[in-house]
């Protein structure tokens, strides 16, 4: 078990779907929001994910693959 | 000593001890170093300063870390000049050039790098890390070498040995990650909750980060406590644009500037805004990845990430930590931001080598084009005294640039050379 803390971006008709909830009981991740501001075109949420390892690896995957971005909730940490 | 009291979130207020933390457990907010200005500004002076070293400890009094022994490969102190030539070439008499490409590894990390290392120190770590593709990298091995203690470096895969050569000759443990930037970002985040290691820019961040007020500070003292009426800095995670702005209004409330009347630092340490600080802060990014720029000009209160394609390297931060609050900046500043087309990054460089003679690497190219470009929109009038911040040198990107090679071929012969002369410039024998 392990807890990972992230920051999704939806653009579009992605804000309306939802995408956390499914990641919850699709694969099997308690999801605890921290911070958030969703508005008609866009949002983010900043999150803790708490559940096995591989699940959060195969629900990143998930959410990634349908188009939300996710990054560090501390923003890039790669400098030049 | 340090006079530094604790940590603050900047969303959410709440505090914390002074320890290896960058997030607040509660709201997942930044945290930021809160001082004790209060008995900072009863022991601080022009003349505690001047005899301080000349290196950026000689401000140890506004620095999170002790300054009795610090990690200190003499960052800092570095020339402020008139740029005459550039000036006359923009029609601009009063500008200067802030050349922080002399510091010891040859960018401005070296100041943000010797904060949290020497903090590092003081907490007792024994290992420094980063994940770098370059100043960050050289910095970061260079402090460790230094101070005796461990370092690794993480670096994507797909990176040049060349960039990272600056880096790797002071030893630490390079790392070669197999993985795209995003996973490199994540691994790195995930790896600095798990080792007891001190990541400069991640659990150290708020130490790392109040290294770059020393830009600030130095600018106003090399202009005999004056403040410039505008600065140009490039930015990535914004996190030194918002820091000189700080820098500037901690000498302004604590009365350090020539003709100013200390004040109180009010309610928030991080956002004040002295009336007696009316520079204008000017941002520049590269085209390429500018999300601060884009979310400014769109006027929107959040940052949206973008994925990095520029050749200015050292700014490819696509997801800016600090966006939000350089954009406040911007605002409070009545600055602009500039994103300079990708083409006028090698211009950039060009222009300030053939005018002042120093060697920037591409973010110095981004910043001298977007003052160009503030020039000749009259952002900038001619009188108007203005700074234009370089952070790094031009070595370490020499492959942006090897267009300007091109010499006269010729035999060892004086006909030789007088041919090849006569025909490239119309002269000679």
């Amino acid at each position: 078990m392990s807890k990972q803390r992230v920051k999704f971006t939806f653009l579009d008709d992605l804000v309306k779907q939802p995408i956390i909830y499914r990641l919850g009981q699709s694969f099997d991740i308690v999801t605890n929001i921290r911070r958030a501001d969703v508005r008609e075109d866009m949002g983010w949420v900043v999150l803790e994910l708490d559940g096995d390892d591989a699940d959060i690896q195969r629900g990143l995957d998930w959410v990634s693959a349908i188009g939300v971005r996710i990054d560090p909730v501390s923003g890039d940490v790669v400098e030049g | 000593m340090s006079f530094i009291s604790g940590l603050k979130c900047r969303e959410c207020g709440r505090e914390f001890p002074a320890e290896p933390l960058n997030v607040c457990d509660f709201c997942f907010g930044p945290l930021e170093v809160v001082y004790d200005y209060a008995t900072i500004s009863e022991v601080i002076s022009h003349d505690r300063i001047s005899s301080g070293p000349l290196s950026i400890w000689r401000y140890q009094d506004l620095l999170p870390a002790s300054g009795e022994d610090p990690v200190d490969i003499m960052a800092g102190f570095t020339p402020l000049m008139k740029a005459r030539n550039l000036g006359k070439r923009l029609g601009l008499n009063n500008l200067y050039i802030k050349n922080d490409s002399v510091n010891p590894s040859f960018s401005f990390k070296d100041r943000v790098v010797s904060v949290a290392s020497t903090k590092a120190v003081e907490f007792g770590f024994d290992t420094l890390a980063c994940a770098s593709t370059g100043n960050l990298a050289c910095s970061v091995a260079a402090h460790s070498a230094r101070a005796g203690v461990r370092s690794y470096v993480f670096i994507p895969w797909d990176l040049e040995t060349g960039k990272i050569v600056g880096a790797a000759v002071y030893g630490p443990t390079l790392v070669s990650v197999e993985g795209t930037y995003d996973e490199v970002n994540r691994l790195c985040s995930e790896l600095a909750d798990n080792y007891p290691w001190a990541f400069v820019n991640i659990n150290m961040r708020p130490y790392y980060a109040e290294g770059s007020k020393t830009l600030g500070y130095e600018v106003a003292e090399q202009l005999d406590w004056r403040l410039p009426d505008h600065v140009v800095i490039p930015s990535a995670s914004g996190a030194m644009f918002t820091k000189i702005w700080k820098g500037f209004n901690e000498l302004a409330c604590l009365g350090l500037l020539d003709g100013v009347e200390a004040s109180s630092f009010g309610p928030d340490q991080n956002t004040v805004h002295h009336p007696a600080v009316t520079t204008r802060m000017h941002m520049a990014q590269a085209e390429g990845c500018s999300p601060i720029v884009s979310a400014w000009a769109n006027g929107q209160a959040h940052v949206l990430p973008v994925r990095p394609n520029t050749i200015a390297k050292s700014l490819a931060i696509g997801n800016p930590a600090d966006g939000i609050y350089a954009i406040r900046v911007l605002n409070e500043s009545g600055g602009t931001a500039t994103a300079v087309p990708e083409p006028e990054v090698v211009e950039g460089i060009k222009l300030l080598a053939e005018t002042e003679g120093i060697f920037t690497e591409t973010a110095g190219g981004v910043t001298v084009s977007a003052l160009k470009s503030l020039a000749e929109s009259g952002a900038i009038q001619p009188d108007e005294l203005a700074v234009v911040y370089i952070t790094g040198n031009g070595l370490k990107t020499l492959e942006a640039v090897d267009s300007v090679v091109n010499p006269l071929s010729i035999k060892p012969t004086m006909r030789s050379f007088e041919g090849a002369l006569n025909e490239r410039i119309g002269v000679g024998g």
